[in-house]
């Protein structure tokens, strides 16, 4: 376990950044993020973790490109993803808190969302989005409309999606927190292992510690507004000992 | 031990035939009892008020089996549909623009509330002052009297998209056009089939109105003979066919719902 500031080339940079909603100086701002720094290395996996408005899913949203920070700069692969977002299209994919399926489009379409959007020939996205749907165990509802789908089998069918354009940017904002414990547990395991084999960046928003210990190889912990309390990478071979630390370490800071 | 009725069981295909019948009896029931009872009505008055059901039957199919009348019959059609069209195009982007910019909307949207509160009567007068052609003028009150409906139709429509599944298909960095025809498209596609149908039926109404007051041909003008014959089985007959074509269109339009509405859930339970 290391106390971590990532060395080398970052994929996500954050350097400075605050957002403040409302105008600046206002009696009604508010001020979600105050100048984070944080850098996320290529390959590595952050999970961001804090309680309930600390800022995480604004943070998350600039570094989707979906909004502007007020102050500071935020860099993906060296480019700001709100200025160019569009440079951004087959590069970042993002797996929502509800699974966010187009209800008029079929389990196999909307996984070819993004492909489509990638101008990938039909026959060609066809094949890749029944690739990972059976990856993620939904063989034989390829043509099911997501009404027709239990809540695991949907998000299954998001986190598809996400996979099926090859970004190598994947951001997470509490994709399995609508569902129950073993069904999230199941999908969380079947994640790691899909960004591990696939060599992806990925943060991953949580508010659960063990979720956190499960899925990141870094954990940032924020506090209101999103400044950073405590940051801690690990490893596989990181023991059980360490990890018990690591979680007293994260629960004392969310109790402070 | 076994139970049994005592009565062999229906076949299935003799189950799905009565089914049938029973829907089919249901939907001809309620015009099969106007019919009686105007039929009933035919016995105690004269017929230039009640004519017999089956003579408006005959004067039905004249309309449709000549060529000089079906034409009448078509032109009105003609009217109905290009002027919903125009309506439905220019507040369908009146809607975009009113979507995308707040002082569109403020400037425009009170202009829409106006218009909507002038009778369609009243916009057949101003037609009539204004224009000479007899198409432009019926073209325009069909228009002028749908737009505001059109529009703030599918402004609400736009409204009411999904701010989650429009920030989930931004993720993807769509072009403008692919946004559209991924969501905006289908999204809004439930409210303007809506539109359509209630704004057929006010079109329907209006275009007789128009072509009573300001045209020489069309199912309008041809009412207007049957009130000066005092031909009450003509006004039926003429009255008849605008109701047809509302029905198959308003059919056509529910067959166009359940193909392209076939993704949404049906619960057991009715409201």
């Amino acid at each position: 376990m290391t106390a971590a500031t990532p060395a080398g080339q970052a994929a996500i940079h954050l350097d400075g950044v605050s957002k403040v909603f409302g105008k600046v100086g206002s009696a009604g701002a508010f001020r979600a993020v105050d100048n984070l720094n944080l850098e996320v290395r290529p390959g590595q996996m952050l999970a961001l973790l804090g309680k309930t408005g600390c800022g995480k899913s604004t943070i998350f949203n600039m570094v989707a490109g979906l909004t502007e920070p007020t102050k500071g700069t935020v860099r993906v692969d060296g480019r700001d993803p709100f200025a160019e977002f569009n440079s951004f299209r087959g590069k970042m994919a993002i797996v929502f808190q509800g699974d966010r399926l187009l209800p008029w489009r079929t389990a196999i379409a909307n996984v070819e969302l993004g492909l489509e959007m990638l101008d990938v020939a039909v026959a060609e996205r066809r094949a890749t989005a029944q690739l990972w749907l059976s990856k993620l165990g939904l063989g034989g509802h390829e043509n099911d409309f997501p009404h027709a789908l239990s809540g695991g089998m949907r998000q299954r069918v998001s986190i598809a999606r996400a996979f099926a354009t090859n970004a190598s940017i994947l951001l997470c904002d509490e994709p399995f927190s609508a569902l129950d414990e073993s069904t999230a547990g199941k999908l969380r395991a079947e994640f790691v292992r899909l960004v591990k084999e696939n060599g992806k960046t990925a943060i991953f928003i949580t508010h659960s510690i063990s979720e956190a210990l499960e899925i990141g190889d870094r954990i940032v912990v924020l506090k209101r507004p999103a400044e950073i309390a405590y940051d801690v990478s690990f490893n596989s071979e990181t023991s059980a000992e360490e990890r018990d630390t690591i979680r007293s370490m994260i629960g004392k800071v969310l109790a402070s | 031990m076994s139970m049994s009725s005592g009565q062999p069981a229906a076949s299935p295909q003799t189950n799905l035939l009565f089914v049938a019948m029973k829907r089919v009896w249901s939907s001809i029931m309620p015009f099969v009892v106007i019919g009686a009872i105007w039929q009933i009505a035919g016995q105690f008055f004269p017929p230039f008020l009640f004519p017999s059901l089956i003579d408006v039957f005959w004067r039905c199919l004249e309309i449709l089996m000549t060529g000089s009348m079906f034409a009448d019959v078509l032109a009105t059609v003609g009217r109905i549909l290009g002027g919903l069209v125009g309506a439905f195009v220019i507040g369908g982007c009146l809607a975009l623009l009113m979507a995308r910019s707040q002082a569109a909307d403020k400037f425009l949207a009170p202009i829409l509330s106006l218009f909507q509160g002038i009778p369609a009567l009243s916009w057949v007068v101003f037609a009539i002052i204004w224009f000479h052609g007899v198409e432009f003028r019926i073209f325009f009150i069909m228009v002028v009297t749908t737009l505001p409906a059109f529009a703030f139709q599918v402004l609400g429509a736009l409204r009411a998209m999904s701010k989650d599944l429009m920030e989930m298909v931004f993720s993807f960095r769509p072009t403008r056009m692919k946004l559209f025809r991924v969501m905006i498209a289908p999204a809004v596609l439930p409210d303007i089939l809506t539109a359509w149908k209630v704004n057929l039926g006010n079109a329907s109404r209006v275009v007789v109105v128009a072509e009573l007051v300001g045209a020489t041909g069309g199912i309008g003008y041809e009412l207007l003979q049957q009130q000066q014959l005092f031909d009450m089985a003509g006004a039926l007959a003429w009255t008849l066919q605008i109701v047809f074509f509302v029905l198959i269109m308003q059919a056509l339009l529910t067959l166009i719902e359940n193909v392209a509405f076939r993704y949404r859930a049906v619960s057991e339970r009715a409201i």
